[in-house]
């Protein structure tokens, strides 16, 4: 049967989706740190860990999931994140809840998302990204909201001309996406209120 | 009292929520920080308590509460009373976790209308229970105009009442649920907080959530935000002051209650934040009227 080869979620799943969501609430509450996030599943490639960890704490069938050409071509990442949250996925960017992303060079512009509206600005697309590496300092500096002075901020591999995206975005301000990174075990959140630059 | 933990009741999900309900609310806050100010629509739950006795606020502990947090609920500051002896209790046997009343050793505050004195720590998250969460509610009825005036950043009605404040009373006469600016944009109802606890909010080392159990929203205030007070040139913001210090612990600077003593006018103030005042006395700290009316506090924390 086709069901037994769908890989296991949680071991624990109440008490894990709250170590996860904690860490994520963490993340974008204070943009640029660098928090841990145990992700402790296994997921089927290309989809890792931390992205499945992201799928499995907030997608459920009232948040649409949107998946990069990376995840969409897999049908067992297809399987898996239907069987585990049941989310709807949707093939328009900008009909998204959450967008998974694991291949960042093939990126689409963040402008491609949904964006909110001024009245409901909550209406947007949280992008989540899979990346290598992720650490305080570096050449990014943070200014804004759940930052007490300013902050330095690194990670990689990054979307193409993230700095001038995300200015972009900022200006939209309250309307914009807020952006979550994944990897090696650690997540940190850029939301549409982060002033970037580089330095 | 330090943290307690308690076993947790069989036929309850962790925290009483069910997960589908936890998702909702959760995804509901993670718009909230990244949205300072702004109210997120979510559909809250009925609960095992009426609205207005902090169904939202529970609802957002029970959505971020983990079994290692401890849990500190006060009402009006105190924590003796029967709204924070029962949220406190809820948790305890929902979700199993230890409960405190020290400030110092909570990870998450729940509250009705105060802050607590001492200063809150990155550590902490303080959960605010909000009756009307739309600062402009009472100035413009229709939902559909509030949202088009928060679109447009187009405060002006607000400060037509402060200014109305001014010129019948010859101050702004808003004493609670006193509206903020946060992070130059989205005007705010910090729940009916005196004002005296304005000022904590703004760069504030913790979380701040807020959560609006009958009127269904949930919003934010990331730490380290700016939440200025709206006020005028010539008329700026001011917090109360008392004349005198907590009667029980001599503490000045604090939020006092005033206790009626007796049927010919004898009165006494003291602090309202109960932990603060028991731990000031502990450190030997005495007011004028501590010596001689030691079960008064109790009688206090419960006005």
């Amino acid at each position: 049967m086709s069901a037994l080869a769908i890989t296991a979620g949680f071991a624990d799943p109440v008490i894990e989706a709250q170590a996860h969501f904690h860490a994520l609430m963490n993340a974008l509450a204070r943009p640029g740190s660098v928090q841990p996030f145990p992700a402790a599943l296994d997921a089927p490639a290309p989809l890792t860990r931390e992205l499945a960890a992201v799928a499995l704490t907030l997608a459920d069938h009232e948040a649409t999931l949107w998946l990069d050409e990376t995840l969409a071509a897999s049908k067992a990442v297809v399987d898996y994140l239907r069987f585990h949250t049941g989310a709807r996925l949707v093939a328009n960017p900008s009909d998204a809840a959450f967008a998974l992303v694991a291949d960042v060079a093939a990126m689409p512009t963040l402008a491609s998302f949904a964006q909110g509206t001024d009245e409901y600005p909550d209406r947007s697309t949280t992008i989540v990204i899979a990346v290598e590496t992720l650490a305080a300092g570096g050449d990014l500096e943070l200014i804004g909201p759940g930052i007490e002075d300013r902050t330095r901020f690194d990670l990689s591999p990054r979307p193409a001309g993230l700095a001038v995206q995300l200015a972009a975005n900022r200006a939209k301000f309250p309307r914009g996406v807020d952006l979550v990174f994944v990897g090696a075990r650690q997540v940190a959140a850029l939301p549409r209120t982060t002033l970037v630059s580089e330095v | 009292m330090s943290a307690v933990a308690a076993p947790q009741a069989n036929g309850y999900n962790f925290a009483y929520l069910d997960e589908q309900t936890k998702r909702m609310i959760r995804r509901a806050i993670l718009k909230g920080i990244a949205i300072p100010g702004y109210q997120v629509p979510f559909s809250s739950r009925e609960m095992p308590m009426p609205y207005g006795w902090g169904t939202g606020g529970v609802q957002v502990t029970a959505a971020i509460i983990g079994p290692d947090d401890v849990l500190k609920v006060i009402d009006q500051g105190s924590d003796d009373t029967t709204n924070a002896v029962s949220i406190r209790k809820f948790f305890a046997k929902t979700a199993g976790v230890a409960t405190t009343t020290e400030t110092r050793d909570a990870t998450i505050i729940q509250t009705r209308h105060r802050i607590p004195e001492r200063q809150l720590t990155e550590k902490q998250t303080i959960v605010f229970q909000v009756p009307i969460p739309e600062p402009l509610r009472f100035l413009e009825p229709r939902e559909t105009e509030t949202r088009k005036l928060h679109a447009l950043a187009d405060y002006g009605l607000m400060h037509v009442k402060l200014y109305e404040d001014i010129s019948r009373h010859g101050h702004i006469a808003t004493t609670y649920d006193y509206p903020v600016e946060v992070a130059d944009r989205y005007v705010m109802n910090p729940s009916p907080t005196p004002k005296f606890d304005n000022p904590k909010m703004h760069m504030s080392p913790a979380l701040q959530l807020f959560g609006a159990g009958r009127e269904k929203r949930i919003y934010a205030v990331p730490p380290f935000t700016k939440v200025r007070s709206l006020d005028f040139e010539d008329h700026p913001f001011e917090v109360q002051r008392f004349d005198k210090p907590c009667a029980l612990c001599a503490a000045t600077n604090v939020y006092l209650d005033e206790v009626v003593l007796d049927d010919r006018g004898g009165r006494m103030f003291v602090c309202s934040d109960s932990d603060y005042c028991e731990e000031r006395r502990a450190d030997g700290h005495r007011g004028e009227l501590s010596g001689e009316a030691p079960g008064l506090h109790a009688i206090g924390g419960a006005s």
